[in-house]
């Protein structure tokens, strides 16, 4: 009988072992893969004139392979995107869990959810038709497809992300040490971000950090709104071109495994390597000011 | 990211299928050019309506792999909306290839702006100082004090390459162009931007779009033809040497005046 019950345990087990590397083996081929068809083109262009040329002209006889403007659009537009997404995400979070009532909440937190499900292409073309032209006429600029076009637009989709795990970590806060604000005469607010908030710090820094990564991932939306100007952005309503963009945009035409595939395989590694470091980053910070207990406040 | 790996994963079996799958005998195998391909569709049905035994295979996936695909011997006809580059043909070379080019169709490229911009025409040495950045002003050309928004295709298309080779001269395109990565949204965007101009293949103008004439002389199918209009340029499907059997057969019946007539209703200029 026991004998029996070991032969499944250890059968659990290994199945699960299985299951777990199998993942972990694809990811390890597909980084292999990026890297393996990214790498050639270094022998054309130095890692540093890749990283730091200011220019991109890949069908350009001399070409010019230079991914600097689009990596620093990458970043405006991910940085603007979270000044719009992190207040409105964590706020609407602490609202859907502290503030709310129970009612209200189970309406608000579904639709915020449901923001998640809609298609990056849907966005993309509301981004487009609807929000382009309006920009366009407001701020009366020549273009509506631009740097906060697209920032608008990621930040729509980065908002789910971040208010989904900031919930999670506020509601993770044991009720008691609500109580125990609340008994010694905090109000409300001073109780959230008193207490709460701090306790909660780890977990919606992670879910800032993840929405971030969404964010700076992002290719569809913009591919259709962010203008597509290989440049270094003068202002928030110049037309960018970020990297997710660049290979979208450029991979279906480029010979197959030729300088310009290599080049945008490079650009793929580029990326790669920042959501690897952000997420680095929000493991980093998720243990750091992790919560343990209610005695460690 | 996990959810990204897997669409990449996606991505890179399908295009591994389409690279792997190789030509068979009696079946034809059709790829390169985006521009092309609504020719070789349109024309590939009409093929095996007629020939219910054929089976033809299109693609597209840019001029460049066309060349390519034939350089490697995985296709039977390689599309191309330019000719066959210097490079690609030391390199078909190289490895005994001779890729035989045919003409299928004429596309000229035309010059749009938004229907509110008062410009109607403009000189070939105009078009490309707008696109090379020294002009940044309409009124520079004879229209309103507004900033030109220059855009443009992105850089792997072919109607790109060929604007670069026939206006641009090889110059290159200002870097705060915008690009747009397909003819349908060039058009879409000039729609909606009055002070933007842009350049779409024939087939692809609207009535949203006012085209305008080049050094006098508006596109057109008639003025294509006599060589009249600037802007114009061959379309090409290439063969690896001879063609032979059905791939012979299918090439003789799009440069058939039947042919012609498909490519004329896929929005292209025949070539008679």
């Amino acid at each position: 009988m026991t004998a029996k019950r070991e032969k499944t345990e250890v059968l659990v087990k290994y199945t699960f072992f299985l299951i777990a590397l199998f993942s972990v083996l694809v990811l390890g081929l597909i980084v292999l893969f990026l890297f393996m068809e990214g790498i050639p083109i270094f022998s054309k262009v130095s890692v540093y004139d890749f990283v730091f040329g200011t220019k991109w002209y890949p069908t350009d006889e001399p070409p010019d392979f230079g991914i600097f403007p689009l990596i620093v659009a990458s970043f405006c537009v991910t940085f603007l995107s979270a000044v719009v997404s992190i207040p409105l995400g964590v706020m609407t979070a602490v609202y859907i869990s502290e503030i709310a009532s129970k009612r209200v909440a189970e309406i608000v937190k579904p639709v915020v959810e449901l923001l998640a499900s809609l298609p990056s292409v849907v966005i993309g073309f509301f981004g487009m038709v609807i929000a382009g032209p309006f920009i366009q006429e407001v701020f009366n600029v020549p273009v509506g497809v631009n740097l906060f076009n697209a920032s608008l637009m990621l930040a729509f989709m980065s908002i789910p992300t971040i208010c989904t795990i900031s919930e999670d970590a506020i509601r993770s806060v044991p009720v008691s040490m609500r109580e125990a604000s609340l008994a010694l005469g905090a109000t409300r607010l001073e109780t959230i971000l008193k207490v709460v908030f701090p306790a909660s710090l780890s977990g919606i820094s992670t879910a800032v950090i993840l929405g971030m990564s969404r964010a700076i991932g992002e290719t569809m939306v913009v591919l259709m709104v962010a203008g597509g100007a290989a440049m270094i952005p003068k202002s928030i309503f110049s037309p960018v071109r970020p990297l997710p963009a660049s290979i979208a945009a450029e991979m279906a035409e480029a010979p197959f495994r030729g300088d310009h595939y290599h080049a945008l395989f490079a650009t793929g590694i580029v990326l790669f390597i920042f959501t690897l470091l952000f997420n680095i980053l929000a493991d980093f910070v998720a243990s750091k000011y992790k919560q343990t207990g209610e005695a460690s406040l | 990211m996990k959810k990204r790996n897997s669409l990449m994963a996606a991505v890179f079996s399908v295009m591994f299928l389409c690279v792997s799958g190789t030509a068979m005998a009696g079946n034809i195998d059709i790829k390169g050019s985006t521009t092309v391909l609504p020719i070789a569709q349109k024309a590939a049905e009409a093929y095996m309506k007629g020939n219910p035994n054929a089976k033809i295979t299109v693609s597209g996936g840019g001029s460049g792999n066309g060349i390519k695909a034939i350089i490697d011997g995985t296709t039977d006809i390689g599309n191309a909306s330019r000719f066959i580059k210097d490079k690609e043909a030391q390199l078909a070379m190289e490895k005994g290839v001779y890729p035989v080019p045919f003409r299928v169709a004429l596309d000229c490229i035309v010059p749009i702006v938004s229907p509110k911009n008062k410009i109607t025409n403009l000189t070939s040495a105009q078009l490309k100082d707008i696109y090379t950045g020294k002009i940044t002003n309409w009124k520079e050309v004879g229209g309103e004090d507004k900033e030109i928004v220059v855009v443009s295709r992105d850089t792997s298309s072919g109607t790109f390459e060929a604007w670069k080779e026939m206006v641009m001269k090889d110059e290159k395109v200002v870097q705060s162009a915008l690009t747009v990565p397909s003819s349908g949204a060039i058009v879409q965007t000039i729609a909606k931007t009055d002070t933007a101009i842009a350049y779409v293949g024939f087939g692809y103008l609207t009535k949203e779009v006012k085209a305008l004439s080049v050094n006098g002389i508006s596109g057109s199918i008639e003025t294509t033809l006599s060589g009249a209009y600037p802007i114009c340029r061959p379309l090409f499907m290439f063969t690896k040497g001879w063609p032979e059997g059905e791939t012979l057969d299918f090439i003789n019946f799009v440069t058939s005046k039947k042919g012609q007539e498909l490519v004329k209703e896929a929005g292209f200029i025949p070539m008679y």
